[in-house]
């Protein structure tokens, strides 16, 4: 007896609630129960970085059910499909219950025990033989903030390894670096309450209607209500988002740096930008004036595809508005100039002087609902309390606070970003690759690599998960973990509002939390301070955070004055809390003084063409001293552009229904249901130019690799194909699916933040009458055979054979 | 009158700095940012020369032998792995000071000269080789620990 207060699935967010600009948004309390709960478990939803306060209801030691938290700052009692489905997995069978250890070949069960001595016993021998340069971790943007931290301390402090980065490089770095290199620090200046008051919203790269549908909810209720804002968006797509937007710009993928130069051209031209706040609070306008000043709105049309007219649209709005927020996602941080483009938002604030006021933030979205953690707690290479590498006080701090020896603490250059991790897997110098809650073998670019990697004999791979993942299946052990609902934490949200998320139930089997899995690990290798005392002095979630409080004190993000009791007393509370802010801080910069003062920036800097640090020396010659740095810069062209082989530009993205590697969202039927399957989208030109229709299997190639898809048409320019990233092999392993068997090993030089966001393929209709055997011999051959046999009358794959159909609209492809 | 025995010196070193970043980003197509960064590096030398091509109708070059002996191991020795990497940066440092010397030089002979076209050149192409310098070395710096210690 499923009840709930809305079909989500169908209606995604729900009735409106107007509000006028400056009223606050009221609440609506959205609930799905598969049963009457026993009881109510404080909880928040961790499938977006929304960050949604929630109950979780619990009945007979199981998840029955969710109910949004009315009090909420974050979304006033709303839930979206995936918080109100994404919880059965929980409950999915499929769950790992023991500890797997690979011998002869395959995966066994074995005691914890047995695992944990393996993996003691594995590193210590590396450690010895290679140094702990030998050792790398590979985390996750969904761990919880204690557990980030302890690893953090084992990674830095433990075994000194500077090979600690993760999943949240392919989601949120590029948020990271944009946010330091313009304020000196990472941290959001914004908040979502700016989003009630503001005049306009401008979306870059960003379809918030179906990456965050709660925070979407927010600004349809604005719209709907008295002096709605204007909505302007940026993206190559006709998303959700778009058809709500008053000027809806579609570049061509890579093309960000020309469109948002074209807008700071136009703002300037106007003469609306703010010379006072420019003169007192910010460095670098004028080269920035100079670098733009030939990107006029003709101009960006012949190297963006934007009409002139319509960039005029978006400039005269951005030039007059009183107040403004952006927010920036995926088509921004994963594609060409990622920093570069992130920063040119940054700019346009800072030029109008709109930031530090009620209606004008920045919200530098995280793609994942914890990533802004592994970026505070430094589980992602950063130093912890966004610390400067660069800076050896900062460094001085963290050991004098860990009681280790100064040079413990890698600093020695910047910690080892992603791509190159797996890269020293590849040759060979990593010999240990530890993989928390995320899933690489999907989630990674150019997949048929990572694969190859993976299996390398002289690579020990561990992987913590709570289901055997694509990844898990290439594990030397595997080691269940408990997930959502069944362990405590706390993390916090694109807003920095931080919230606690409590164990409702048990996890099944012998899994256990992420937390006690390191702690045991730290309490095997016996990691010492220098007193001889145990380097890890806590042994649950909230002596964690407590320890974590220290860390951040007299920093950007400030956690001491918080507790557990606190959070769990109301609901989420913005960072920092300390002594000056005892209730949290829903703006940054209200005195417009920006951490970029040498001695406390977290960053000297990148040079946005090649990544080059910045030295101390050069950072002090011009120090900025608490004012905003602006950095222009040049557009340059993607480096794999559409050729004569492959004619067709490549995009890729995230579906509404579906979350990461469709782990967990795949195991909630509704959610699955209605988004099944991924699939290729084209625009109805380019379909009728390779024969293709509606529901026809299609071939997309790259030079990395194929995958075969259904064709969707419509919603998309000539030129471009969509496939939704992230569908894998473990609930159908038949035909290679994932996009990123497509995509391309390249990065950002600054976030160094992989470019999903393009790659050059060719398409076929894929005339089978039969899907390719599973097994990577048998997708070869199956391929080469439709291609050598030609036209082959398809059967029975038609959309009319019961494809699943949207039920929304027209599409799911939002 | 010897601003054309620099303008060669440049022109050589420049040349050969192209070349080398060229074969760099062949030898390393492996390492994505070397290989990508190595050949943008390579188009702003490219553009120097055509600056360069201006200043030698007006001053005249002499031919200098110079840039060819600070070739390293780069055109002869391993090519792949990362001792190999970290050499070929270490050399292409090495070439991009040699340029960054001679911007520095024909800088201040342009203030004695008080040609102004000369000193804008000198100083547009200097910052740039000052730009190729610190890549060099923050990639150096990030790969020298596992090159030397733990590869
Ligand atoms: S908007 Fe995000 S955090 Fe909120 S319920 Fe939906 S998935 Fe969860």
């Amino acid at each position: 007896m499923t009840s709930e207060t809305r079909d989500s699935i169908n209606d995604i967010w729900g009735e409106r609630t107007p509000h006028g600009a400056g009223q606050a948004w009221p609440a609506r309390v959205d609930e799905r129960v598969s049963e009457t709960p026993e009881r109510w478990v404080r909880g928040a939803c961790v499938l977006c970085s929304n960050g949604c306060g929630l109950d979780i209801g619990v009945k007979d030691g199981r998840i029955v059910g969710v109910r949004g938290l009315a009090s909420d700052m974050t979304n006033k009692g709303r839930l979206g499909p995936k918080g109100l489905h994404g919880w059965e997995a929980n409950n999915s069978g499929d769950r790992l219950v023991r500890p797997l250890v690979r011998r002869d070949g395959q995966l066994r069960e074995a005691s914890w025990d047995e695992a944990m001595s393996l993996i003691v016993r594995k590193s210590q021998e590396l450690v010895e033989e290679h140094t702990s340069g030998a050792v790398g971790f590979y985390t996750s943007g969904q761990l919880f903030l204690e557990e980030y931290y302890t690893l953090a301390v084992i990674g830095k402090a433990g075994l000194g390894t500077p090979h600690m980065d993760g999943n949240t490089r392919l989601c949120t770095a590029t948020a990271a670096a944009a946010l330091k290199e313009s304020f000196g620090s990472d941290g959001q200046p914004g908040s979502y309450e700016d989003l009630d008051v503001t005049d306009c919203v401008m979306h870059v790269g960003h379809n918030v209607a179906s990456q965050q549908t709660v925070l979407w909810t927010r600004i349809l209720d604005r719209l709907a209500g008295p002096n709605p804002p204007k909505i302007i968006v940026i993206d190559p797509r006709r998303t959700f988002t778009a058809e709500q937007a008053t000027v809806h710009l579609a570049p061509k993928v890579g093309t960000n740096v020309a469109v948002l130069n074209g807008l700071l051209h136009l703002i300037i031209q106007a003469g609306k930008t703010d010379p006072a706040f420019l003169q007192a609070h910010t460095v670098g306008y004028e080269n920035l004036n100079r670098v733009v000043e030939k990107y006029t709105p003709e101009y960006v049309e012949e190297l963006s595809g934007v009409p002139a007219a319509d960039l005029r649209a978006a400039g005269e709005i951005l030039a007059n508005t009183k107040t403004l927020v952006s927010t920036v996602l995926q088509g921004v941080y994963q594609s060409m100039q990622a920093t570069a483009a992130a920063v040119q938002v940054n700019n346009i604030h800072l030029i109008r002087g709109l930031i530090g006021k009620p209606g004008s933030g920045i919200l530098q979205m995280n793609g994942q609902p914890t990533a802004q953690n592994t970026r505070e707690t430094g589980a992602d290479g950063d130093l912890p309390g966004f610390r400067n590498w660069g800076n050896p006080e900062h460094i001085g701090q963290l050991a004098k606070l860990w009681n280790v020896p100064f040079n413990k603490i890698p600093h020695w250059s910047p910690p080892t970003h992603a791509m190159q991790i797996w890269r020293y897997c590849e040759q060979g110098s990593i010999k240990m690759l530890w993989i928390s809650a995320t899933n690489p073998a999907v989630s990674l670019p150019d997949l048929g690599r990572i694969r190859r990697i993976l299996q390398k004999e002289d690579l020990f791979v561990i992987v913590q998960d709570a289901f055997l993942t694509e990844t898990a299946r290439y594990a030397d052990v595997v080691l269940p973990a408990a997930i959502w609902g069944e362990k405590t934490g706390t993390f916090t949200n694109v807003s920095r509002t931080v919230h606690i998320s409590c164990k409702a139930v048990e996890p099944p089997g012998e899994a256990r939390s992420d937390l006690d899995i390191f702690l045991d690990y730290a309490r095997r290798m016996d990691f010492r301070d220098q007193d001889g005392q145990p380097l890890v002095k806590w042994h649950d979630p909230e002596s964690a955070f407590e320890a974590w409080k220290e860390c951040t004190r007299g920093r950007p993000c400030d956690y001491t004055g918080l507790t557990y009791e606190k959070l769990l007393a109301g609901s989420g509370i913005p960072w920092p809390v300390n002594e000056g802010h005892p209730d949290g801080t829903v703006r940054l910069y209200t005195d417009f003084v920006f951490p970029t003062h040498a001695d406390d920036a977290e960053t000297y800097g990148q040079d946005f063409d090649t990544g080059a640090s910045v030295t101390p020396e050069e950072y002090k010659a011009n120090d900025p001293q608490g004012r905003a740095l602006i950095k222009a810069t040049d557009y340059r062209e993607p480096h794999e552009v559409p050729d004569e082989d492959y004619p067709l530009w490549l995009t890729t993205g995230r579906q509404v229904y579906h979350f990461h590697t469709r782990t967990k969202t795949g195991r909630s039927s509704a959610l699955n249901a209605a988004a099944p399957d991924a699939f290729v989208q084209l625009s109805p030109e380019d379909a009728a130019r390779y024969g293709i229709k509606e529901g026809d299997w299609v071939l997309v190639e790259s030079r990395r690799g194929l995958v075969i898809e259904r064709a969707r048409l419509g919603n998309t320019e000539p030129g471009l194909v969509f496939i939704p990233w992230h569908y894998g092999s473990w609930d159908d392993p038949s035909r290679p699916r994932a996009a990123n068997e497509l995509t391309l090993t390249e990065w950002d030089p600054v976030s160094k933040q992989p470019h999903f966001k393009y790659a050059a393929v060719r398409i076929s209709r894929y005339a089978a009458d039969a899907l390719p055997t599973p097994g990577l011999l048998g997708r070869a051959v199956e391929v080469a055979r439709h291609l050598v046999s030609g036209e082959k009358e398809r059967t029975s794959f038609a959309s009319e054979s019961g494809v699943p159909q949207p039920k929304t609209t027209q599409r799911v492809d939002g | 009158m010897h601003v054309g025995n620099y303008l060669g010196l440049v022109h050589g070193s420049e040349q050969h700095l192209v070349d080398a970043l060229k074969k760099v980003a062949e030898h390393h197509g492996d390492e994505p940012d070397i290989e990508e960064t190595c050949r943008l590096l390579a188009s702003w030398s490219e553009k120097h020369l055509e600056h360069l091509g201006l200043l030698v109708q007006k001053y005249g070059e002499s031919k200098n032998l110079e840039p060819a002996n600070m070739e390293k191991a780069l055109f002869h020795g391993p090519q792949k792995g990362s001792l190999a990497l970290l050499r070929d940066l270490h050399d292409l440092w090495l070439l991009a000071n040699e340029v960054q010397l001679c911007w520095t030089v024909l800088e201040q002979a342009a203030q004695a000269l008080r040609d102004d076209e000369l000193e804008r050149v000198c100083q547009e192409c200097g910052r740039e080789t000052k730009r190729q310098i610190a890549f060099f070395l923050t990639r150096i710096k990030q790969a020298a620990p596992q090159a030397l210690v733990v590869a």
